[in-house]
Order: C-alpha cells, then structure tokens, then sequence
C-alpha cells in the first residue's frame, strides 16, 4: 500500500472522515498512526494509574503515555509525579520493574542517580561536568510530563503544555468515576487483583469503537451465549461459573432490548452508555446478605436516600477518549496502548470498594475473570474480530469503513447527544469528529 | 544438610502401581487435549473439580486475585462445550497443539479430598493461522481414588511467563 506522506495535511485528513463513512487508511496507514501519536496521544489527557497504586512515598508504577515508557512515583515528600523512564544522560530505562518501592532510581549504564520525585541527586566522578553540576538549579533530572492531574485518586498526564484542565476536558464523564468512587462505603477505591495485560492484532481504535457498539454481542458473542445458555445449572460452582454464565446470557439480550439502552456522546470523543443488565446476582440483590451488608454500610455513610441514589446510576462502559474505557458499576478499567497502525496491548485494572464486604471484591475478580482474561471466553471473540478487521484492510476495495447506523437521527439531550435508538454508531461518528479536530490542528 | 527430596519422599510411600497409574492418566490427559476430545478430557476431572492457571508465579487464591483461567465444574463445562462449537470466532480455524511432559512426581496429599499430589513440567506448542507459539510451564494435580483408576480433583498450572502481557488464549493446557 501506498504510505502517506508526513504530516498528513488537514486537507486530505478532511476527506478521510464522512458523515457515515471513513477511509482506511485511517486504521492502516502508518504515516497516520504516527500523526495520532503526535497528535492525539500527544495532546490529550490519558489515564497513568490510581494514586492507590503507589500509596506510599518510594513506590512507583511504570506504564506508558501513549508509546512512551513513563513512571508514577509518589516522592518523598508525598507528592505523585509522572516522570519519563528514561536517564539523562545517555537515554537509558531508569527503571526496569513494573512495580515496587526505591529510594532512588539508579541508572545502570554510568549510575547517575535519581530521587523518586526525578531530582538528580548524585553522578559518579561529577567533577567531570564542572561545578554544582548535581546540585544546580539547572542539573538534568528525570523528565516530568508536561501537565499531570488528578480526578477522584484517577491520574492522568499529558504530554502537551497548553490544553484544558482536565475536568473541563472530562466534562460530564466525570460523573462515571463519581459513580465508580461513591459506591465505596468509605468513599475511596483501590486497584487490587493484579493488571490483566494482552495483545491483540488490530488498530487500537476498533476497540475504543466496539465498547459501546450495541450490535455487536449477539454476534461476535454467539458462541459464549450460546454454550453459557445451554449450561446446566446444577453443575458444581463456587461463584466463579455462576457469574461467567450470568455474564455469558446477559450479552444475549435481544437487540431490542439493546436499542433501549441509551449511549450518550460528549464533547473531546467521550460518551458513556446505560446498562443493559437485568441480572440481579451481578447488579446486586438486596436478598443476597453479602450486598444487603453492602447497602447497610453505604447507608450508614450516606443516609438512605443517597444510597440509594448511588445504586440506582445504571451505567455499564464509559469511554474517556482516546484510550481509556471503564464500567463504573463492575470495577474494571481499561486501557489501550497502542503499539502500531496494526497492533495494540490492553492492560485491565479491577478496583476494590473501601468499606465493603471482601465478597463484593471476589465478584469483581470472577467477573474481570470472566470478560477480561486473555483466556475470557467473551474477550477471545474480540480480539479474533479485531484481528479479521486488520486482515481485511490490507485490501483496497471498498476504500470506505461505514459508520452510518442512525447517522443524521442523533439529538441533543442536555450537554450530551443520543442516538435514536440503542444501537446507533454515534459514539464512533463522535469519536471520529474529536479524531480530526487533534489530527487537523498543527 | 540437604532439603529433602520431595520426588524420594513421595516414592518412599507412593507404590509402583500408584505411580504408573498417574502417571498414565497424565498423558492420557495431554493426548486428549492435544486430540481435541475435550468431552473425554472433562471425564478425567470430578464433578466438584477445578482449574486454576494463577496470573503470577505463587499466587495464594483465586479468589482476591485475578486468573487467566480460573474454572469451576461449571465453567469448565461452558469452555468445553464453546470449544466443541463451530461458532466460536477464536476457535475459528482451531489451533493445533502439542504438549510433552516431564516425569511426574507423584506425593501423598495432605488435604481433604485428594489421595496424590503430582507435579510436572510441561511445554505446549501451539499452531494456529500461521503463527506458533510456546507455552511452558509447571503443572500440579490433586488426584482422588475412584474405583479402579483415579479422577482429577483440580490441577493448577503455573505458566513460566504467567504475569506477560499475552496473546489470546482459549485451550486449557
């Protein structure tokens, strides 16, 4: 295929994204991979980590902001950062481990070292680089990202100077991480349960599409549906079967039922959906002891009738465009690294309820088990369709993607707009508006 | 002095015949996977049976952590049936397999409902759409009398790179 020349002038951008359809070169070429980079990933706020990843000062977390390798540190003086990964002096990684605690990060090659706030703080022979080269007001220190916030403990970082804060950027899908957070009986959330990291062959994009594509369960998920609906129900389970097939049915709803489930799009490519469960063992059953002691907590926090409120949001994903989804209700939280115009790796976080019983967090594990393992008898359907869609691409004919579904019906509600029905691709039409508004702008 | 061997220990009251026995229904569990006859496979397990592919090496419990398999009777049962499917997307085309196990060493068990713990080394070779992957790992099994042989109670398999960043998986190893 023919590789666009960079940058990919606005212009021609402007001509890759209809109303109802887009090029693919947007999910193929690699000259627009590397303008979203720059670009997008480049521009935006993306999710790092919780702040209850490193609670105390020495511990860090390392991940990724967009393709480059970062730290979240909490530094001695309590403070989080987010610094980049990598030595002053000669580029190398200064820290090797994905998690931990240090006093310092040292580097390997020539051991300048660093305190976990990116100071530098001491470099072997520096008699070499003349006087007060450590201790300076201009001494070389792990890089900080150029912005870095935080909403509720949810960090995020971007790697543009200028920007908006990151609740004016957030916006009413803010409301999504309230609702994860006020659901804590003690009003805070920690990750817990280890980060589920895989791969899959395809755009990162077709993943932040397919979240809230309405249409697609009963078809990529046939199989589990199929197989979970046929599951005898007497066969042995301590919790971890029953939730996977109450999972498995539940995506099984008929598109009716999906129609009625409002997605809502916001500005910057956000948009959340409602949620589509009727299952009371994964809502919550207030006959289950485990979730009537839950209620009970949340009660004596609140008072009833706040409680109540809090259980009653009904949201299943949020999207945070570009690269970060999560289900406020279920605890889990994902994020989409990506790697090349045709491969992508997802790490999954689930989160624990402060103040609540240990068994709801057991459900949070059986349900990550069940719809985010590598293994994940609905995620393997997915990533195999993200995979054909790569395959696919690499031919030429159609030139065009369609995302037409109830295109010209959307509406307004509120600071939102809804599709006229359910199973709208409003969300792709939305994120694909935010995609070129980053990748026009020099 | 030298830890005790667990292998010498368990030989010293696991008799020949156990040992063969096991060992036996071992590999006939790998053929079975490696042959796709996952309904034959489950035979080999309990009705309350488990099993447990833990996301990092010493993980304590399935239950506070996260699994890349973590399957009661009842899941085991679901995975089997989509796997035996023709509509399921990953499995289609189906990945070829090839597993090879070390030598078992097979102890007394210490816990309520298994008679033997085995452990094992194994690599798994995987083939699908032109891609070959490797899979290696230790597996451990608690197996319990029934009639003439012995049934899987549960099996824990701790993968080398348990804690990676992974490609799609969907057959038990």
């Amino acid at each position: 295929m023919t590789i666009m020349p960079r940058p990919v002038a606005a212009s021609q951008l402007r001509e890759l994204v209809r109303p109802d359809r887009v090029h693919r070169s947007i999910y193929a070429d690699p000259a627009i991979f590397a303008q979203e980079m720059e670009r997008v990933f480049g521009r935006a706020w993306l999710f790092v980590g919780h702040e209850s990843q490193v609670p105390r000062p020495g511990d860090f977390y390392c991940t990724r902001l967009g393709r480059q390798p970062v730290i979240m540190a909490r530094g001695g003086d309590g403070a989080v950062r987010v610094l980049h990964n990598r030595c002053a002096h000669r580029g190398s990684q200064v820290c090797t481990e994905e998690k931990g605690s240090a006093k310092h990060f040292r580097c390997g090659y020539h051991g300048w070292t660093y305190g976990t706030d990116g100071r530098l703080v001491s470099v072997p022979r520096a008699e070499g680089y003349g006087a007060d080269f450590v201790g300076g007001s201009e001494a070389p220190g792990l890089a900080p990202v150029a912005r870095m916030e935080s909403y509720r403990g949810f960090v995020f970082a971007s790697l543009a100077a200028g920007g908006p804060s990151l609740e004016a950027w957030l916006g009413p899908v803010a409301l999504s991480f309230d609702d994860m957070v006020d659901r804590a009986p003690a009003g805070e959330v920690e990750v817990a349960g280890g980060i589920f990291k895989h791969y899959y062959d395809g755009n990162w994009k077709l993943y932040v599409e397919n979240v809230n594509d309405l249409m697609h369960p009963r078809y990529v998920h046939e199989s589990s549906i199929d197989t979970a609906s046929r599951q005898p129900r007497d066969a042995k389970t301590d919790g971890a079967g029953d939730i996977a097939v109450r999972q498995m049915i539940q995506n099984g709803v008929l598109t009716q039922i999906w129609d009625r489930v409002g997605v809502w799009t916001l500005p910057y490519g956000h948009s959340y959906m409602g949620d589509y469960h009727d299952d009371k063992r994964l809502l919550g059953d207030s006959a289950d002891p485990v979730f009537a002691a839950y209620r009970r907590a949340l009660e004596a926090k609140h008072g009833a009738a706040r409680a109540e409120e809090i259980l009653g949001v009904s949201l299943f994903n949020t999207i945070v465009y570009p690269n970060l989804t999560f289900m406020s209700q279920f605890r889990q939280l994902r994020v989409i690294h990506p790697l090349s115009a045709g491969r992508t790796e997802v790490h999954i976080f689930s989160f624990r309820l402060k103040g609540a019983p240990e068994r709801m967090f057991h459900d949070t594990v059986r349900f990550a088990n069940a719809i985010n393992s590598p293994a994940s008898q609905i995620l393997t359907d997915d990533l195999e369709i993200y995979r054909r869609i790569r395959e696919g691409l690499d031919s030429e004919a159609p030139e065009w993607l369609n995302i037409g579904r109830g295109a010209g019906r959307d509406r307004a509600d509120g600071p939102a707009r809804v599709g006229d029905h359910g199973t709208s691709e409003i969300h792709i039409r939305n994120q694909f508006e935010t995609w070129l508004d980053y990748m026009v702008a020099p | 002095m030298s830890p005790p061997d667990a292998d010498m220990a368990g030989s010293a009251v696991v008799s020949a015949e156990v040992r063969d026995a096991i060992e036996a229904l071992l590999e006939r569990e790998a053929a079975l996977l490696d042959e796709r006859r996952y309904e034959d496979w489950l035979a080999l397990y309990a009705a309350d049976a488990w099993y447990w592919v833990p996301h990092r090496p010493e993980q304590a419990s399935p239950r506070d952590e996260i699994s890349l398999f973590y399957d009661d009777r009842m899941l085991m049962e679901t995975r089997v049936r989509r796997l035996m499917t023709a509509i399921a997307h990953a499995e289609t085309p189906r990945a070829r397999t090839l597993r090879v196990l070390s030598r078992a060493s097979v102890t007394p068990a210490a816990e309520a409902g298994c008679d033997f713990v085995a452990t094992a080394k194994f690599v798994m070779t995987e083939y699908r759409l032109n891609a070959q992957r490797l899979y290696a790992g230790t597996s451990r099994w608690g197996l319990r009398r029934a009639s003439a042989s012995f049934l899987i109670a549960w099996k824990r398999v701790d993968l080398v790179n348990a804690e990676a960043t992974h490609e799609p998986m969907s057959v038990p190893f």
